[in-house]
C-alpha cells in the first residue's frame, strides 16, 4: 500500500535551468527547454535532400532558391537546415551566397539556420554570415579527439549551438551501446575541457532505415529510441535531433508508407526525448489518421515486433499505394463585374483574390474610402442581412470580416496617403471602445463582437483584456469614443462592472455603455449597473444584438428617445424582479442544515486513492486529450444552438455547422500534430472528512494535522417532500462518522501557448482563425479536465477502476463521483479557487496563475474538486440569505461586506 | 591606479556612465585647423568632424570635457574612440592614426578619471574604451538590387575591432564597450576578435555589449527584437548588456525590460535626450528626463545609467542624483553558467 504516508509526488520534467535551455535566434528568439515541445527542422534548402534545390542552385536561379527557403518557414520550419554539399559546387561560396541572400528576407531570417555540411571551412564560411545563434550541423570524434575540440571551440566562440554526431574513429556508432558510448564521451569533453554549455549540445545518434530486408537493421529505430532514452537521462542539458526521412528509406516511391513511418518514428522517438528533427512535414502523417492496419504492421517494423514485419508490411504497402486527392475549386464567379466579385468573396469568405479586386476597384473610383463606401460595404451589408435573417452564421460573417479588413488593409496605405492631402476626410459610423474589464482574461465573445460591429462599419478600440476602469475612460475620452462596451466572464467582473459605471457617473460622463458577456444578464444590468449611471446601459445578449444597439446608441436622431427607452425598460425590469424576488422564501439557514442529504456511511466504502498527495503533469499529449472534446458548446461559442453530432445534419445550420467544425478539425490537426499548445495539469487527493459544511484535507491518513479546510455554501430555498438542501461536504463523510474518506482537488490548463498562435493569426488579419485558436483552446481545457477526472476514477484514486464509458457517456456524466468548480453553481464562491491553488502548487506545477478576481490564467483553464461518493451529483446552489452569509463570514475569517462582495450574484437581498 | 573590481560595486549601486561627447565638442565651434597638427596639415582630406582625431589634436578639450562629466557624478567615462577603427577612418583616410587615436584617448580618459579618484578614494572612476558599429555592415546590403551584396566581411570587421581594442587596453582603459549596435553580426565579428586578443595574452579587461532598436518595430536595424540579439551574443561572459542612442528613454523601457527579465549579465541604458527635433537637435531638458529614467530604476531594471546623443553633464548630474535613491537590479547569480 503506498498510502499513508504523504507523498509530494512530483511528476515535472527537469527544471527550466538556463544551463539546460537550447536558446536560438534568427531575428527572433527560439528558445528550447527541457520538455519543450518538439521543433521541427526544415530540410528542403539541403541539396543532398531536396532535388528541387539542387536544381536550382546548379542553375543558378538563387531567387528560386530562397522560394524554398520561404516556403518551408511559412509552412512551419522552426529552423531551417542549410546545406551545400555536392561535388560540383563550389560549397563555401554558395553557402556565403544564400545565407546572404536569405539575410535579407525577414520572414526567412526570423527562424535559426543550421548550417550543414562535412567540411569545416563550408561550416565556419558559414558561421561568419549570420548575426543570429545558430546551429552547426555537425561536428564528431571522427579524426579524433583534437580536431573535435578545436572545432568545438571555435564554434563556442562563433556563439552557435552544436550537433555532435555520434561517430568516432572507429566509424560510426550502429548499436545501442556504441551510440551511448560515443556521446557520453563527447559530451565530458565538450563540458570539461571546452566548457561548451550543456544546453547548446545536440546529439545525433543517427537514424538508419528499418526494413530494408538485412537482419541487422532490424533493430535501428529501436536503439535510436533507446538511445535517445539514455541520453536524456545521463547527459543533463544535451538535446536529441536526427534527420528523420532516413528511416523510411527502403520504401522510396510510396509516399503513404513513408509518410505514416515518420509519423510512427517521431511518435515513439519523441516519447523516448528527441527534442528536434530535421523532417518534411508535408511528408508526415497524423498519427491517428494513420489505417489501423498500416499503422499496426509500421509499428511492429518501427519496434521490432515480429519476424517476419518487414515481409509484411512490403506486402501490405504494395496495395497502399496513395491515391491523389485534388479537388479543383469552381471559379466561374471570376468572371462578374468587380462589384459583383467583391460581393462574392465577402459573402463565402474567400481572401485570395481580394487584393487584386480592390485595387481593380479603387483605380475606377475617385476616392479610396469610395471603395469601402461603395462596393465593399454593398457586400457587407448583404452579408448583415443575410446574418439578421439567419441566412448566414457567426463563423461565416467572421469569415466575411476577413476578407473586409484585408480589403481595407490594402486600401489604408491610399487612404492615409490622401489624408495627408487632405486632412479633413474620413467618417464611419461612430466609434466603439471595448474592453474586457479588470480581473478578467476572457475575450472570445468581445472578440466576435468586435468584428460584427467592425464589418457594419464602426471604427473599433480594442483595448483588450484586464483592462483598469481608469485606463478604460481614459481612452475613451481621449479617443472620443460613442459607445464604451464591457465583456466579461467570470462572476467578480459583474462588480468591476458596476465600478466602471460608478466611475462614469462620477467623472460626470455620458457615453453609453454596452454590457455584454457570458455572466452578465439583463437582470444584473438593470438591477446593479443601471442605478449607478446616468447615462445609457444597454444588456447586450450577443454579437447580432449589437449592431442595431449600437446604431441607435450613436445616430444623431434616435440616441435621445433611444436612451429614454432604455433607462424606462431597465426601471421596469427592477421593479418586476423586485416584486417577484420578495415572494421568494428562503428557509434559515439552521433548518437547511437539518435538511441535510442523509448518507448511510456504512452502506458504501470509498476506496483509499492508490497515490496520495499532488501529481503534476506536464506538456500532457495533445492528442489523448482531443478524443474527450464535447462538440456542443464549441457550436454554442459561434451561436450555433443544436447538440453534436445532430447539429451536423440540422436543416438550417447543419451546413455551415459541418464547415465549422471541419476548419475546426483541421486546425486542431495542426495544433495536436505540430503541438502548438502546451497542457498541463495538477491533481491532488487527500485524507479528508466533512466538518459542518466544511471539507477538512489532512496531512496524512493518521488524520491528526489539517492541511487545508474548503468551506462550502447550502441551498436554502424550501424543499418540496423528499428533497435535501444540498450542500458538497455533505458527499464527505463526516468525522464523527470515524468513515475514512477522501477528497480531490485539479487544475488543468491547454492556453499557456494560445497567445502565440493567435497572435499570427491576428498578425495576418485573420479573426476568424484567432477566435477558433481560443474557442479551440477552451474546448480542450475542459477535455483534460474530462480526462483527468478519468484517470482519476480509474488509476490515481481508482476508485471506478472497472469503468468502460465512451465520449457520449462521458459527456453526460454517466460515471460515479463529480468534480465541481469553484465559481460554478454548486460552490460559487471564486475565492476557494485561491486555496486550491496554493495546496496543487498550480503555479510552480502547471504554469497557472489567479488574478485578483479570481480568473485562471492563462484563459483555458479548469480547476475544481473530485467527490467520489456515488450519490454525489451536482446541484445549483441558488439563492442564499444573510444568516448564512453571516455564518460564512465567520468560517471564513473574512468580513461580511468581503463575503457579499464575492457572493453577490446568489444573494437574496 | 587601484581600484576594486567594478563588478562588486555593481551589485552594491547603480553605476553612472557619461553623456554625449559630440554635443559638447560641439559647444567648442571647433575650425578645421583644431583638427589638424604639423603631421596632418598637408592632408588631403578635410578633417573637421573626425571628433576622434581630437585626442590628438586637441587633448585640451576632450580632458576638459571628461573632467565636466566626473564632476557632474559619472563613475564611467567613455573614451573618445566611437570612430576609432581603420573601417571608420577610412571615410577622412586617417586609417594609419587608428592606433594613435585609441592609445592617446584611453589616456586622456584615464589621467582624468585617475585624478578624481585620487581626490575621493570612494567613488573609484572607470574608463570604458568606445567602439562603435562603424559605417558599415555585414549583414545588410547596401544595394536593393542586390540583397546578396556586402560591403564588409566578418574577418575585416574582426581585424579591425581587434586592433581597436588592442590599442584601447594598453592606453589601459578598464572596459570595452561596443555600442550603439546596428548589425549583431558585426557585434559578433568584434566578440571574436577581442577573445582572439585575450587568448594571445593582452589583458583581459571586461566587455559591455549595447544594442540599438532603432524604431518603435522594437527592432535593431538589421531586424533582430531585443531578445534575440541577447541570445546572440549571450555566448561571451559580458560585463553588462544594455541599449543606447536611437530612441529617447521612455520609448526603451519594453525592450529594456526584456533584458531585465533574460539577461544573465549586469545591465545598462544610456539613451538619448529625446528624439530629434525638426532642427535635428535633442530637447529633452535634464529633470524631464530625469523623471523617465526613473521609472527604469522604480522597476529595478538597471545596473548602469547614462546618457547618449544630446546628454550633457547636467542630464548625468540629475540622473546621478536620483539613482543615489534606488537599488540596482539583482543580478541572478545562479543564470551564469559559464566559466
Amino acid at each position: 500500500m503506498v498510502h499513508g504516508l504523504w507523498s509530494m509526488v512530483k511528476f515535472t520534467m527537469k527544471d527550466q535551468n538556463t544551463d539546460y535551455t537550447l536558446q536560438l535566434s534568427g531575428l527572433e528568439p527560439l528558445v528550447i527547454y527541457e520538455g519543450s515541445n518538439f521543433t521541427n527542422i526544415g530540410e528542403r534548402t539541403n541539396v543532398t535532400g531536396s532535388r528541387k534545390f539542387l536544381k536550382c542552385i546548379q542553375e543558378g536561379r538563387f531567387d528560386d532558391a530562397v522560394e524554398i527557403a520561404r516556403e518551408q518557414v511559412n509552412g512551419g520550419a522552426q529552423i531551417i537546415d542549410i546545406n551545400m554539399d555536392e561535388g560540383m559546387l563550389d560549397g563555401k561560396e554558395t553557402m556565403v551566397k544564400f545565407l546572404n541572400l536569405i539575410a535579407a528576407e525577414p520572414d526567412i531570417a526570423r527562424v535559426p539556420v543550421m548550417i550543414d555540411s562535412s567540411k569545416w571551412e563550408i561550416i565556419e564560411a558559414g558561421l561568419q554570415c549570420i548575426q543570429g545563434k545558430g546551429i552547426v550541423n555537425s561536428i564528431s570524434m571522427k579524426a579524433g579527439e583534437k580536431e573535435f575540440i578545436e572545432q568545438a571551440k571555435k564554434v563556442k566562440r562563433y556563439g552557435a549551438a552544436v550537433i555532435v554526431m555520434a561517430f568516432d574513429e572507429e566509424g560510426q556508432a550502429d548499436s545501442y551501446e556504441r551510440r551511448i558510448e560515443i556521446c557520453a564521451r563527447a559530451y565530458k569533453i565538450l563540458t570539461e575541457i571546452v566548457h561548451f554549455p550543456p544546453g547548446d549540445i545536440i546529439f545525433d545518434p543517427n537514424i538508419f532505415p528499418v526494413a530494408t530486408g538485412m537482419e541487422e537493421h532490424r533493430q535501428n529505430a529501436v536503439d535510436f529510441f533507446r538511445a535517445t532514452h539514455w541520453i536524456k537521462e545521463h547527459l543533463p542539458g544535451a538535446k536529441v535531433s536526427g534527420g528523420v526521412s532516413n528511416v523510411s528509406f527502403s520504401f522510396r516511391g510510396n509516399d503513404p508508407v513513408r509518410e505514416a513511418m515518420h509519423s510512427v518514428f517521431l511518435y515513439h522517438a519523441i516519447k523516448h526525448g528527441m527534442d528536434m528533427g530535421i523532417v518534411n512535414p508535408s511528408q508526415l502523417a497524423v498519427y491517428d489518421e494513420i489505417d489501423k492496419t498500416l499503422l499496426e504492421m509500421v509499428e511492429d517494423v518501427m519496434l521490432d515486433r515480429r519476424d517476419d514485419a518487414t515481409e509484411r508490411l512490403l506486402d501490405f504497402a504494395e496495395t497502399f499505394k496513395g491515391k491523389s486527392k485534388e479537388r479543383i475549386a469552381d471559379l466561374s464567379w471570376r468572371e462578374g463585374t468587380v462589384k459583383d466579385r467583391l460581393a462574392h468573396a465577402l459573402i463565402k469568405g474567400i481572401v485570395d483574390y481580394v487584393e487584386e479586386d480592390v485595387e481593380e476597384a479603387r483605380l475606377t473610383f475617385e476616392r479610396p474610402l469610395h471603395v469601402i463606401e461603395g462596393p465593399l460595404m454593398d457586400g457587407m451589408n448583404v452579408v448583415g442581412d443575410l446574418f439578421g435573417a439567419g441566412k448566414m452564421f457567426l463563423p461565416q460573417v467572421v469569415k466575411s470580416a476577413r476578407v473586409m479588413k484585408k480589403a481595407v488593409a490594402y486600401l489604408l496605405p491610399y487612404m492615409e496617403e490622401e489624408k495627408r492631402l487632405n486632412p479633413n476626410a474620413s467618417q464611419n459610423n461612430g466609434k466603439i471602445l471595448m474592453a474586457t474589464v479588470k480581473g478578467d482574461v476572457h475575450d472570445i465573445g468581445k472578440n466576435i463582437v468586435g468584428v460584427v460591429l467592425a464589418c457594419n462599419n464602426f471604427e473599433i478600440i480594442d483595448m483588450g483584456v484586464m483592462v483598469p476602469a481608469e485606463k478604460i475612460l481614459e481612452r475613451a475620452v481621449q479617443e472620443g469614443v460613442q459607445v464604451i462596451g464591457l465583456s466579461g466572464l467570470i462572476t467578480p467582473s459583474l462588480d468591476e462592472m458596476v465600478h466602471v459605471a460608478r466611475e462614469m457617473e462620477r467623472l460626470g460622463m455620458n457615453i453609453p455603455l454596452m454590457i455584454g458577456g457570458a455572466t452578465t444578464s439583463r437582470i444584473h444590468t438593470a438591477v446593479k449597473v443601471d442605478t449607478e449611471y446616468s447615462g445609457a446601459v444597454v444588456h447586450v445578449l450577443d454579437a447580432s444584438k449589437s449592431v442595431p444597439v449600437a446604431s441607435s446608441l450613436i445616430s444623431e436622431e434616435l440616441r435621445a428617445p433611444y436612451t429614454l427607452k432604455v433607462k424606462e425598460e431597465n426601471k421596469k425590469f427592477r421593479e418586476d424582479y423586485l416584486a417577484r424576488k420578495r415572494e421568494k422564501n428562503l428557509l434559515s439557514i439552521i433548518d437547511a442544515r437539518k435538511n441535510r442529504q442523509k448518507i448511510d456511511w456504512n452502506k458504501y466504502t470509498i476506496p483509499a486513492p492508490k497515490v496520495l498527495g499532488v501529481k503534476a503533469f506536464r506538456n500532457f499529449p495533445l492528442d489523448i486529450i482531443r478524443k474527450y472534446i464535447d462538440w456542443t458548446p464549441f457550436f454554442l461559442s459561434w451561436e450555433l444552438a443544436g447538440r453534436y453530432p445532430a447539429i451536423l445534419k440540422d436543416e438550417i445550420v447543419g451546413e455551415e455547422a459541418t464547415r465549422l467544425f471541419n476548419d475546426a478539425n483541421s486546425m486542431l490537426d495542426e495544433i495536436v500534430g505540430r503541438r502548438l499548445f502546451t497542457a498541463n495539469a495538477v491533481i491532488g487527493l487527500f485524507p479528508a472528512n466533512s466538518d459542518g459544511d466544511d471539507v477538512i484535507l489532512y496531512e496524512d491518513d493518521t488524520r491528526h494535522r489539517e492541511i487545508e479546510r474548503f468551506l462550502f455554501l447550502r441551498q436554502q430555498n424550501e424543499k418540496g417532500a423528499g428533497l435535501a438542501n444540498h450542500c458538497l461536504a455533505d458527499y464527505v463523510a463526516p468525522v464523527e462518522s470515524g468513515v475514512k474518506d477522501y477528497f480531490g482537488a485539479f487544475a488543468v490548463t491547454t492556453g499557456l501557448r494560445v497567445d502565440e498562435l493567435v497572435a499570427k493569426y491576428d498578425a495576418d488579419l485573420d479573426d476568424y482563425k484567432s477566435i477558433m485558436a481560443k474557442a479551440l483552446a477552451d474546448r480542450l481545457a475542459e477535455s483534460f479536465a474530462e480526462c483527468m477526472h478519468e484517470q482519476v476514477r480509474k488509476e490515481w484514486w481508482g476508485y471506478a477502476a472497472n469503468e468502460h464509458l465512451d465520449n457520449d457517456a462521458l459527456v453526460q456524466e454517466k460515471y460515479q463521483g463529480i468534480r465541481p468548480a469553484p465559481g460554478y453553481p454548486a460552490c460559487p464562491d471564486h475565492t476557494e479557487k485561491r486555496k486550491l491553488f496554493n495546496l496543487l502548487k498550480a503555479e510552480e506545477n502547471a504554469d497557472m496563475q489567479l488574478t485578483e478576481s479570481m480568473a485562471m490564467m492563462p484563459a483555458s483553464s479548469v480547476s475544481g474538486f473530485y467527490i467520489a461518493h456515488p450519490e454525489s451529483k451536482y446541484f445549483g446552489l441558488g439563492k442564499i440569505d444573510k444568516d448564512q452569509v453571516i455564518d460564512y463570514a465567520r468560517r471564513k475569517g473574512e468580513s461580511i461586506e468581503w463575503v457579499e462582495k464575492w457572493l453577490r450574484p446568489v444573494l437574496n437581498y | 591606479m587601484n581600484k576594486p573590481d567594478i563588478r562588486e560595486l555593481l551589485s552594491k549601486r547603480i553605476l553612472i556612465l557619461d553623456g554625449a561627447m559630440g554635443t559638447m565638442i560641439q559647444k567648442y565651434k571647433l575650425e578645421e585647423k583644431d583638427f589638424r597638427n604639423e603631421a596632418l596639415a598637408n592632408h588631403p582630406k578635410p578633417l573637421k568632424g573626425n571628433n576622434d582625431l581630437l585626442s590628438i589634436t586637441r587633448p585640451d578639450i576632450i580632458k576638459a570635457i571628461h573632467l565636466e562629466y566626473l564632476e557632474a557624478g559619472a563613475d564611467i567615462l567613455e573614451t573618445n574612440t566611437f570612430s576609432g577603427t581603420t573601417i571608420a577612418q577610412e571615410d577622412y583616410g586617417c586609417q594609419h592614426l587608428v592606433h594613435d587615436i585609441n592609445y592617446l584617448s584611453a589616456k586622456i580618459a584615464c589621467e582624468a578619471a585617475d585624478e578624481m579618484t585620487a581626490k575621493d578614494p570612494s567613488k573609484p572612476r572607470y574608463v570604458a574604451g568606445s567602439m562603435g558599429p562603424t559605417n558599415k555592415t555585414a549583414s545588410i546590403s547596401p544595394d536593393i538590387n542586390d540583397p546578396g551584396k556586402r560591403t564588409t566581411s566578418f574577418n575585416e570587421l574582426r581585424t579591425a575591432f581587434k586592433d581597436q581594442a588592442k590599442s584601447l587596453i594598453e592606453g589601459g582603459v578598464d572596459i570595452l564597450l561596443l555600442e550603439t549596435i546596428i548589425d549583431t553580426l558585426n557585434a559578433k565579428a568584434a566578440l571574436f576578435g577581442i577573445q582572439e586578443l585575450f587568448d594571445e595574452g593582452v589583458r583581459e579587461v571586461p566587455i559591455m555589449v549595447s544594442g540599438t532598436i532603432t524604431d518603435a518595430s522594437g527592432r535593431t536595424l538589421s531586424g533582430q527584437t531585443t531578445e534575440a540579439f541577447l541570445i546572440s551574443v549571450q555566448h561571451i561572459p559580458l560585463l553588462s548588456i544594455g541599449l543606447n542612442c536611437a530612441l529617447g528613454a521612455a520609448a526603451m523601457r519594453p525592450y529594456l525590460q526584456v533584458l531585465d527579465q533574460k539577461a544573465p549579465f549586469f545591465v545598462h541604458v544610456y539613451p538619448n535626450a529625446g528624439l530629434p527635433n525638426e532642427f535635428g537637435q535633442y530637447d529633452e531638458s535634464p529633470e524631464f528626463m530625469g523623471k523617465q529614467v526613473e521609472e527604469f530604476l522604480k522597476e529595478g531594471l538597471v545596473n548602469i545609467l547614462g546618457g547618449c546623443c544630446g546628454t550633457t553633464p547636467e542630464h548625468i548630474r540629475v540622473m546621478a542624483e536620483i539613482a543615489e535613491h534606488y537599488s540596482p537590479r539583482v543580478l541572478e547569480e545562479a543564470l551564469d553558467h559559464r566559466p
